[in-house]
């Protein structure tokens, strides 16, 4: 499965292994996220393909050694493309008994626990409710264990640089990576250079950082002559050449709907009120001033999505952004949007459902409310992005999409793509196609809603344009002047225009591809959001076995690729994973009449590899 | 030097719309219109550089009737979207036009952060203690003791006074005027655009189908004197048919009190209207009948140094002009590797 480290010995007794899984556990005073990213950067540099994941706690500052301190970050880095963050771990460092607790069911039978007994102490071992020290007591016998007392030997590396006891404890995350480092052969000179960098007002704290490094990997040379630990040797993976960065979902949107902005020759007005897991949207963009980004913090979330419209107004490119709550709010102002036909992008980061449910985690359960969750006949154009790097393109896809068919559109993505990170190719920006905003100038026989005979979008005029004034609202309007009609056979028509309008994106958007496997067989797994890891991964697997299945996933969600009845028509059995009670499945029966059938896990965790791969397996049997 | 055409300056009726006005006959809001009508031309507005933005309600409909661009948004969120149009575009005249229920209940949030942000537009609340566009039931600025459809056996919740709620915001400009106040209304209007910065004008509207007459006993010609004092700045705060009335201060209380020069007073104990004493404009605010005239006027004009959306343009040409981004930067800004 996706991470399963398959391991053999090599003839320099190292191991070797086409993936590995590690996650680093520890509390969040730790710096568990910051020795994840250096070791998520050497790992890019030695050519492995990856993927990564960050689980903070949810609670601002949890009180030290306990459970809900816990702050993690996992890591899979392979020989081959890596498409899931890993099933279960290879690897798990422990720098606490908390982080053990939580963090042991997904290490795999015979798996390598690093744990720093130096915090295994009496007070701790109760925090994390332990009755005993399970690294003495036997309790760890299915797994390898190296139990070193890392505080102890990272505070003696450092004490000739005359820090402070705490100072020196705080380097204990360096030596853990220097160990990790050891274990995968990294390269430290990018770390250190780093640490010289970071602490260079500090020169003792930067000094005491770089001996606590070199201290865990020398500390793995000496376990190498003595224990059954070996060094494991990750080979690189084919990676297309280029230029690459490693990026998380919210830093793609965010730089997808700016780029997105610039290609439309506009100023981004983005209007958000905070709320995880999309908060992070709005602290990115609140960066990019310099990019012609304006950013507003609105006193609630309905004004957010109101002066976001507003903006659309007024002649600029507004943007607004929430999650499934957040969104509910934004549900009138939507149709105010679809009913005015001002171009909007609505990002939603989703999370458990319903109501507050899980904040910090990860679902897909807002597709129903982002195609119908709304009064009235209101439809309006939902994409969905699949991978942090796919954030990027489908960010831009939406800007594209408002402006050109002058219609809000959601743009669906989810807490686990928020956070999640992995190497991506910076795209060539000179082979984006501009798509410059024309605004409305004549006069001469100028009518609000008039209508591109091609697009059926209508003319964008901003106020100020002499000679344009006109009137919009929410009450239907007549076709063409746009004046208030109570006409019956008007507003019949006018409904009908609106949602051939939005039909009318189908074609203007690639047909649906088959991503893996072949355009007609036994099972097709058809997907759509942050899914695509996990369904992509048990596919290549069960493909490599010979199995007659393929993976289509979807990026359109409304309206439906043109293609996809047809394509789909040609499976005998098509399956549709969802984190959540089937959403995507019901409307694809009931658009296309097809038996298609849904897989669903509605825990706050992503699909694993082992999940999909057994519904397969099942249904090909 | 050179010889520019001065542009014809408009007149009331080029801020019309060819659109039939479809309130109750007798309903204030026509007043209102037609002062609005003549302040644009007055202040010498151009169609195309002004914008009306409404919520909904009777009052919401004012778009409609206008000749300028028109917003007509959605129950309570007026203030909102404006606040977008300004954020995108600083240089446009910005109108708003809410009812009480609009402005105060639903949207009432909405309000009061447009005020404390300080967003450079005009916010006419009409405001007829009713809701009429849903026939009739009582308002957020309903009097105690109101029958109403929802409330038949009288309305038991206080209600918000406008003019201190918006000064308890943070306005910096708060005005009252009425719908038969034609030439007061225009003066307070021009004054409230004049605001740099937001201005919030509370116009007395008579609902004539379903609260007529609710502020007779101030706004009617036989009492509007005694029962009204027109706020002057610099001028010695009197009223009264005669002028002998006037408001002085109670040291003790730190309060209003109604005293008659001659009487109980001399001229000197009158109190001078500032329009920049934010404490003056509170207890101003306040007063009510029958103990008090209502105030009427601008109770309180100070601005800001600032406003939040010219600090927002600032902000934002500051970056820009700085170094325009160039998207390629962006993409490769922090650490990158090349695969060869």
């Amino acid at each position: 499965m996706d991470g399963a480290a398959v391991t053999q010995t090599s003839e320099h007794a190292h191991l070797v292994a086409e993936a590995a899984v590690v996650r680093f556990a520890g509390d969040s005073g730790d710096g568990m996220q910051l020795t994840g990213g250096r070791f998520t950067l050497a790992t890019a540099l030695a050519g492995n393909d990856l993927a990564t994941f960050p689980d903070f706690p949810a609670e601002i500052r949890a009180p030290i050694g306990t459970t809900f301190g816990v702050s993690a970050f996992q890591i899979n880095f392979g020989g081959r493309k890596i498409k899931t963050v890993g099933d279960q771990l290879d690897v798990l460092v422990a720098m606490n008994p908390a982080a053990l607790k939580v963090n042991l069911d997904d290490l795999k039978a015979g798996g390598l626990i690093i744990a720093d007994n130096g915090t295994f102490n009496d007070k701790n071992l109760r925090k994390a409710g332990y009755e005993e020290n399970p690294l003495e007591n036997g309790s760890l016998a299915n797994f390898k264990l190296l139990s070193v007392d890392m505080s102890k030997m990272t505070l003696e590396a450092v004490k000739e640089f005359g820090v402070t006891n705490k100072e020196g404890l705080r380097t204990k995350n360096m030596w853990a990576l220097g160990l990790i480092y050891w274990m995968y052969d990294r390269e430290r000179a990018e770390t250190i250079a780093w640490l010289q960098q970071k602490f260079a007002k500090r020169e003792d704290i930067a000094s005491a950082n770089v001996a606590a490094l070199n201290a865990g990997h020398a500390f793995g040379e000496t376990i190498e002559q003595q224990s059954e630990i070996r060094p494991v040797h990750v080979p690189p993976a084919p990676i297309d050449a280029g230029l690459y960065r490693a990026v998380t979902g919210t830093q793609a949107v965010a730089w997808g709907l700016t780029a997105g902005a610039m290609l439309a020759n506009q100023r981004m007005v983005f209007c958000s009120y905070p709320i995880t897991p999309a908060s992070a949207l709005l602290h990115t963009l609140a960066e990019l001033r310099h990019y012609n980004v304006e950013t507003f913090q609105a006193e609630d979330e309905i004004a957010a999505v109101c002066a976001a419209l507003g903006a659309s107004y007024a002649g600029s490119i507004g943007v607004t952004s929430s999650s499934g709550p957040g969104v509910a709010l934004k549900t009138e102002a939507l149709g105010l949007g679809i009913s005015t036909e001002l171009p909007l992008v609505v990002v939603n980061s989703q999370r458990g459902g319903p109501s507050t449910g899980l904040p910090t985690k990860t679902e897909q359960s807002d597709l129903f409310q982002s195609v119908w969750g709304r009064n009235g006949d209101a439809p309006l154009c939902v994409l969905a992005t699949r991978s942090p790097s796919d954030c990027f393109e489908t960010a831009v896809e939406a800007v594209r999409i408002a402006i050109k068919f002058m219609t809000p559109v959601i743009l669906l993505t989810d807490g686990f793509l928020a956070n999640a990170s992995e190497p991506w190719q910076i795209p060539d920006l000179t082979k984006m196609e501009p798509f410059p905003t024309q605004f409305a100038t004549d006069p001469e026989g100028f009518e609000p809603f008039s209508r591109n005979p091609d697009t059926l979008a209508r003319p964008w005029a901003k106020p100020g344009t002499p000679g344009l004034e006109h009137r919009i609202g929410g009450i239907e309007k007549q076709d063409g002047s746009g004046h208030i009609s109570y006409d019956p056979q008007n507003h019949h028509k006018m409904t009908m225009l609106r949602a051939e309008k939005i039909q009318r994106i189908a074609g203007d958007v690639p047909e649906q591809a088959v991503d893996l496997g072949t355009t007609t067989g036994k099972l097709a797994v058809v997907g759509w959001g942050s899914t695509y890891g996990p369904i992509s991964r048990a596919v290549t697997v069960a493909r490599a076995e010979g199995l007659d299945v393929s993976h289509i996933h979807l990026r359109h969600i409304w309206p439906l690729p043109r293609n996809l009845k047809d394509l789909l028509s040609g499976y005998e059995q098509i399956l549709v994973p969802e984190m959540n009670t089937g959403q995507l499945v019901k409307l694809l029966r009931a658009e296309y009449l097809l038996p298609a059938e849904g897989l669903n896990k509605i825990s706050g965790q992503p699909f694993k590899v082992a999940e999909l791969d057994a519904a397969i397996r099942a249904r090909l049997s | 030097m050179t010889n520019q055409t001065v542009p014809e300056k408009l007149q009331p009726k080029d801020f019309a719309s060819d659109q039939e006005v479809r309130w109750c006959p007798g309903c204030g809001d026509y007043a209102i219109l037609k002062a609005v009508h003549k302040t644009l031309a007055e202040i010498g507005a151009t169609v195309e550089g002004t914008v009306f933005v409404s919520g909904i309600g009777c009052a919401a409909r004012f778009p409609y009737y206008m000749s300028t661009y028109g917003f007509h948004t959605i129950h309570g969120r007026a203030a909102a979207v404006a606040t977008g149009v300004k954020l995108a575009n600083p240089d446009l005249d910005i109108w708003v036009v809410g009812g009480d229920g609009d402005s105060l209940s639903i949207g009432g949030n909405h309000l009061m952060h447009a005020l404390r942000r300080n967003i450079d537009m005009n916010y006419l609340l009409f405001n007829n203690e009713i809701y009429g566009l849903t026939k009739g039931q009582y308002s957020p600025t309903s009097r105690i003791g109101t029958k109403s459809p929802s409330t038949p056996t009288g309305s038991i919740d206080t209600p918000v006074n406008a003019a201190a709620f918006a000064l308890g915001c943070g306005a910096r400009f708060v005005a009252r005027s009425g719908d038969i106040m034609q030439a007061h209304l225009v003066q307070t209007l021009t004054k409230a655009h004049g605001h740099k910065g937001m201005s919030f004008v509370e116009i007395m509207q008579n609902c004539i189908v379903y609260n007529d007459n609710v502020f007779g006993h101030f706004m009617e010609k036989k009492v509007q004197k005694d029962a009204q004092i027109l706020l002057e700045h610099g001028q010695p705060l009197r009223f009264g048919a005669d002028g002998q009335k006037g408001l002085v201060l109670d040291p003790k209380t730190l309060s209003l009190k109604v005293a008659t020069v001659g009487e109980d007073a001399t001229e000197d104990d009158i109190l001078v209207h500032d329009e920049t004493n934010a404490v003056l404009a509170g207890l101003l605010a306040r007063m009510e009948p029958p103990h008090f005239p209502v105030a009427m006027g601008v109770l309180y004009n100070n601005p800001a140094a600032q406003t939040y959306d010219q600090e927002m343009k600032t902000q934002m040409a500051a970056a820009t002009s700085e170094s325009q981004g160039k998207l390629e930067d962006l993409l490769t800004r922090g650490h990158t590797w090349t695969v060869s």
